[in-house]
């Protein structure tokens, strides 16, 4: 296959950037499009050219960290999949794509596809964990949990915080992703000391990054490669409100 | 900053704003759908001018206007200023953009801008009249009542406000359209046992009360020209 990509080029987090177009012959549909970026990167190293940065790490799906927008969409065409799973089978030959970074305030571009996502860490660790400030954490199978519980936390717990979510959302708005930790904990009985605490210092600390507020397009949950569910930000909204109202928060 | 601005200061709270002061304008379009709905009788307007009567005198109904006005004008300031903060969140925009949501969700400002700007033309044609103008009186059984229904036959017969009432209601559908379930999901209401009910619920609400009010510009300009005779 032969692909005509346009790339978003960026020196580093204070340069202008601007899309760039490369051809890159002899894909193979069976390549990943990381892999594609490889061979493409290999021929430039070789030209002598500086190569394309991109993000990425485990390369099956569970890191998040492969992040970029292709032709429109994060992660890519395919629903429920992360672009080190994306395929260029997925493509046409002579296809032409558009490759950009996420795009958002709390977001910022260090270089060309590469953005700094600590403001996801710094959300965790305001309020994204339980504590267990002595001893061992117990057993988890002496607390008994709901099968269906388990079974939501776990959903809400299949989120590799990757940042689609606010990639997609046309108001950058990092809910999906906030209220995916704050479920699966609200859920749990190890998460119920802290639940209150946890959404209202976890929503503090997301608004102090800068993202937007939902308006409920939907776009985050059909762009999430592990589609979570809208209904997590509902849960969100619902404990946000006992912690502000009703609780001590 | 206290427990109290800082709840409504942060992203949920300004949307909870939005949701609550937008269920409560939902409400308020039920009852003056109804009540509107009198002028489709042939009866020369005698029920609708009674009606109107009411609502124009009764002490409740006067009081739950200025609730009426200041939640509007409460989801207006509130709609500019989540617009801003997210529209700060995106500084810098895509080359290409594949949006994956619909395109009515994502154009609420927009679509309550048209509708604002209706309303405005809306408030000067009836309410500015009833309440500082002064209408026309009519009899009905040796009483007197202000005679809204002829201004608003008056104000139908001119086609153009009939296109702009009509135009304006298709605004107000696709905004409802998104608003209707929203509201809910923003609320944290959102359980699959009645989620789809209240989806199917806004969509036949958001279909069914516009159309309505759409449908009534257009009778009053036809009973002008001499139907219902
Ligand atoms: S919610 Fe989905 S899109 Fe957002 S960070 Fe988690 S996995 Fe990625
Ligand atoms: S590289 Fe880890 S999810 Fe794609």
């Amino acid at each position: 296959m032969e692909i005509k990509l346009k790339v978003w080029k960026q020196k580093d987090a204070v340069s202008e950037g601007r899309l760039i177009d490369y051809n890159v012959n002899h894909v193979s549909p069976d390549m990943s499009f990381l892999e594609m970026f490889d061979v493409l990167n290999e021929e430039l190293i070789v030209k002598g050219e500086e190569p394309i940065a991109f993000d990425h790490d485990c390369r099956e799906g569970i890191c998040g960290m492969c992040s970029m927008v292709i032709n429109g969409r994060p992660h890519g065409p395919l629903e429920g999949v992360t672009t080190c799973q994306l395929h260029m089978r997925s493509f046409k030959d002579g296809d032409t794509i558009v490759v950009e970074p996420w795009r958002a305030q709390a977001f910022p571009v260090l270089k060309d596809l590469v953005v700094n996502r600590t403001a996801f860490d710094r959300i965790i660790a305001a309020g994204g964990f339980i504590s267990v400030n002595t001893g061992n954490a117990q057993d988890a199978n002496n607390l008994p949990i709901k099968k269906e519980d388990a079974d939501d936390a776990f959903m809400s717990a299949s989120c590799i915080g990757c940042g689609a979510c606010v990639a997609a959302c046309k108001n950058a708005s990092a809910m999906l992703f906030v209220s995916a930790k704050v479920s699966q904990l609200a859920k749990l009985p190890q998460g119920q000391p802290e639940r209150y605490t946890r959404v209202a210092a976890m929503v503090a600390q997301m608004d102090k990054e800068g993202f937007g507020a939902c308006t409920n397009t939907g776009a985050c949950s059909a762009e999430c490669p592990k589609e979570i569910s809208l209904t997590n930000i509902a849960l969100m909204n619902r404990d946000y409100m006992q912690a502000k109202f009703l609780e001590n928060e | 900053m206290n427990w109290f601005t800082q709840a409504f200061s942060s992203t949920i709270g300004k949307k909870l704003v939005m949701g609550f002061t937008g269920l409560f304008l939902i409400l308020f379009l039920i009852v003056h759908c109804g009540i509107n709905c009198l002028v489709f009788l042939c009866d020369d307007g005698e029920l609708f001018n009674k009606a109107a009567h009411f609502m124009g005198t009764n002490f409740f109904i006067r009081a739950g206007e200025i609730v009426l006005f200041a939640a509007l004008i409460w989801h207006v300031v509130q709609s500019a200023i989540v617009t801003r903060t997210n529209a700060k969140a995106r500084p810098v925009g895509y080359a290409y953009n594949k949006n994956s949501s619909p395109w009515y969700s994502r154009s609420m400002g927009l679509l309550g801008t048209l509708i604002l700007m209706f309303l405005i033309i809306h408030l000067a044609h009836f309410w500015v009249q009833s309440r500082f103008v002064g209408l026309d009186s009519i009899k009905y059984q040796g009483e007197h009542y202000d005679d809204l229904y002829v201004l608003m036959m008056e104000t139908f017969s001119n086609l153009w406000v009939v296109i702009i009432y009509f135009l304006a209601m298709i605004s107000l559908s696709y905004h409802l359209l998104h608003g209707f379930q929203s509201a809910f999901q923003t609320l944290g209401i959102n359980h699959k046992k009645y989620t789809p009910f209240i989806k199917l619920l806004g969509t036949i609400y958001s279909i069914l009360i516009p159309l309505l009010f759409a449908i009534m510009p257009i009778v009053l300009y036809l009973k002008g020209l001499g139907c219902c005779q």
